[in-house]
């Protein structure tokens, strides 16, 4: 048995694997196939202020290798989480990540405030949801607006704040360099990709949102790149997804300089998933003398 | 408890052109399915499920049966597979038809959303009327299956090649004029729900309807099924994977 457990920004995690946001609600559907307690963490749902509806469907398009989807943050409101849903997650073993996306600064405060009083293990900033409107993608694809929104939920919480950035960027890593000057403990990369699918018998796009966001493993050579970058580019831990469906990926991904990772589409090919990655990353380790899987953190040695 | 493995073929048949029947031995999920539920099917090379509707559940074989059609690549695929090959499914998801043992039940079944019907109709016996609609002779199924668990069929084609000529609609209205039933369900296109809902409604008569959406996970964890429903006078947006896929007609903003 190797050593799969992490300290990723101070959170201890007995393995590095975390259902991503959005892919896996609050754990309660796939508590159905497994205990949940088995998985390192978990990234909820991401939650907005007050209860929000979403986009309307369809919401999701297969792609070669992957999917698009335009949800638009459905969810039922921070008081809901913090009420009914972050209850039964510190029931089980496993470090609670509170995804939050508010629509202005002052919301993703207000957010940060809230969940300060919490439970909550750790928080992570989406500023890079492509499907909403407001907020979302605006703050994260602009230096000025991800420090902006950086700084004022750093000020609201103590906790451990990881910020998801946007692939849809010039540069990653500028983004990056922004929110860890105003405090991020972590970056996680890569949120989903914008893109589009058209119906050419009624020329209308699949998605009722017309563009929505790419995920699966039609991504993942991007994300290795992306987080390659970004682990070169902070001194901040760097937690890693975008298409990772084994734990192969898994392993590449912590190669090119994750500490831990996300896993996201890949549940909805296959429901066991994140266990099949922790089963194989121990497999793996011990196949390769790792003692302890974060030895491998970055260690890609590129040419 | 959910399920996910891969589940052994044992009899797969083209009943109409593009429509394939596929009876699967899996005892472990056929225990715990109930009619209107659905199961969630990998397609080699495809990256999403399909969810396809049950349309016999034999609890004492540990089988259930599929009908589906093929509407693309994804289920071109899963129809080649053949007897005595796994198919990898999620099951049982979702909920399924509510059932009032004893009453009398009519059932609309528009096409491909005729299979649901055989499930739930076979809970009836000759309590259930069935009344199917296919566009034409060359594409209707599950009559015999319908007649065999003893219930009361009508059929209907658009151009009058089977049964008689016209829509399931129709043929509804008419039955209603005669006999009131307790309940109805009812599985097809939207516009066809929206009027079998409609009449449910004018004559006071419990509705039940299945609806169809792409999917993501299957499970009500990745949110992408929505549909618009209605509740305690809120309109919100139901996810057809784990709120349904079988709703109360009254609930559906179609």
């Amino acid at each position: 048995m190797a050593d799969l457990s992490v300290v990723f920004a101070g959170v201890s995690m007995k393995n590095p694997v975390i259902p991503a946001s959005g892919t896996f609600g609050y754990g309660r559907e796939y508590d159905q196939f497994y205990s949940i307690s088995r998985l390192g963490g978990i990234s909820v749902k991401g939650t907005t202020l007050a209860p929000k509806a979403g986009n309307p469907p369809p919401r999701i398009a297969e792609t070669p290798a992957g999917m698009l989807n335009s949800v638009g943050l459905q969810n039922g409101g921070a008081k809901k989480f913090l009420e009914y849903e972050l209850p039964n997650l510190k029931s089980k073993d496993l470090a609670v990540i509170a995804n939050i996306a508010g629509a202005t600064v002052e919301e993703c405060r207000q957010l940060a405030e809230l969940i300060d009083g919490s439970d909550v293990d750790m928080i992570e900033l989406n500023i890079s949801c492509p499907n909403v409107k407001q907020g979302g993608a605006a703050f994260g694809t602009n230096c000025n607006s991800a420090a902006e929104v950086t700084r004022a939920v750093r000020g609201a919480t103590s906790k451990p704040l990881m910020v998801k950035l946007s692939p849809n960027v010039t540069s990653i890593t500028d983004i990056a360099k922004a929110v860890e000057a105003e405090g991020a403990d972590a970056v996680s990369l890569i949120n989903t990709l914008l893109g589009m699918r058209i119906d050419i018998k009624t020329r209308r796009p699949v998605l009722k949102n017309n563009v929505g966001g790419l995920s699966g493993p039609a991504v993942f050579p991007i994300a290795v790149r992306m987080v390659w970058q970004t682990a070169n580019a902070v001194s901040i831990p760097v937690c890693g997804m975008g298409g990772i469906a084994t734990a192969e990926d898994a392993v590449e991904m912590m190669m090119a300089g994750a500490s831990c990772i996300q896993v996201g589409a890949a549940l909805f090919a296959d429901p066991f998933a994140p266990l099949k990655i922790i089963d194989g990353l121990d497999r793996w380790c011990n196949e390769n003398g790792v003692k302890n899987i974060s030895e491998i953190v970055g260690t890609v040695r590129p040419w | 408890m959910y399920k996910q493995g891969k589940y052994q073929i044992i009899s797969k048949k083209a009943i109409a052109k593009g429509i394939y029947d596929m009876e699967i031995y899996c005892p472990e999920i056929a225990v715990q399915t109930e009619c209107g539920q659905f199961v969630h099917i990998s397609a080699d090379g495809f990256f999403l499920r399909r969810p396809i509707s049950v349309c016999a559940v034999d609890k004492v074989r540990g089988t259930l049966r599929i009908v589906f059609e093929v509407r693309g690549n994804g289920t071109d695929k899963i129809s080649q597979l053949n007897k005595g090959e796994l198919i990898d499914m999620i099951a049982p998801l979702g909920n399924g038809f509510k059932v009032f043992p004893g009453k009398k039940a009519v059932c609309v079944g528009g096409g491909i959303g005729t299979p649901p019907m055989l499930a739930v109709a076979a809970e009836y016996g000759a309590d259930a009327t069935v009344i199917c609609g296919f566009r034409s002779a060359s594409a209707v199924i599950l009559q015999d299956d319908l007649k065999a668990q003893g219930n009361r069929t009508i059929l209907c084609t658009d151009d009058g090649t089977a049964g008689r000529k016209g829509f399931v609609t129709d043929a509804l209205k008419e039955l209603l004029e005669t006999e009131k039933p307790d309940v109805i369900y009812a599985c097809g296109p939207d516009v066809m729900l929206r009027a079998v809902a409609s009449m449910a409604k004018e004559n006071g008569i419990s509705c039940q309807v299945s609806l169809e959406e792409r999917m993501g996970c299957g499970v009500g964890a990745c949110l992408v099924c929505a549909c618009k429903a209605v509740k305690n006078g809120e309109e919100y947006f139901a996810h057809v994977c784990k709120d349904g896929p079988v709703f109360p007609a009254e609930e559906v903003m179609f």
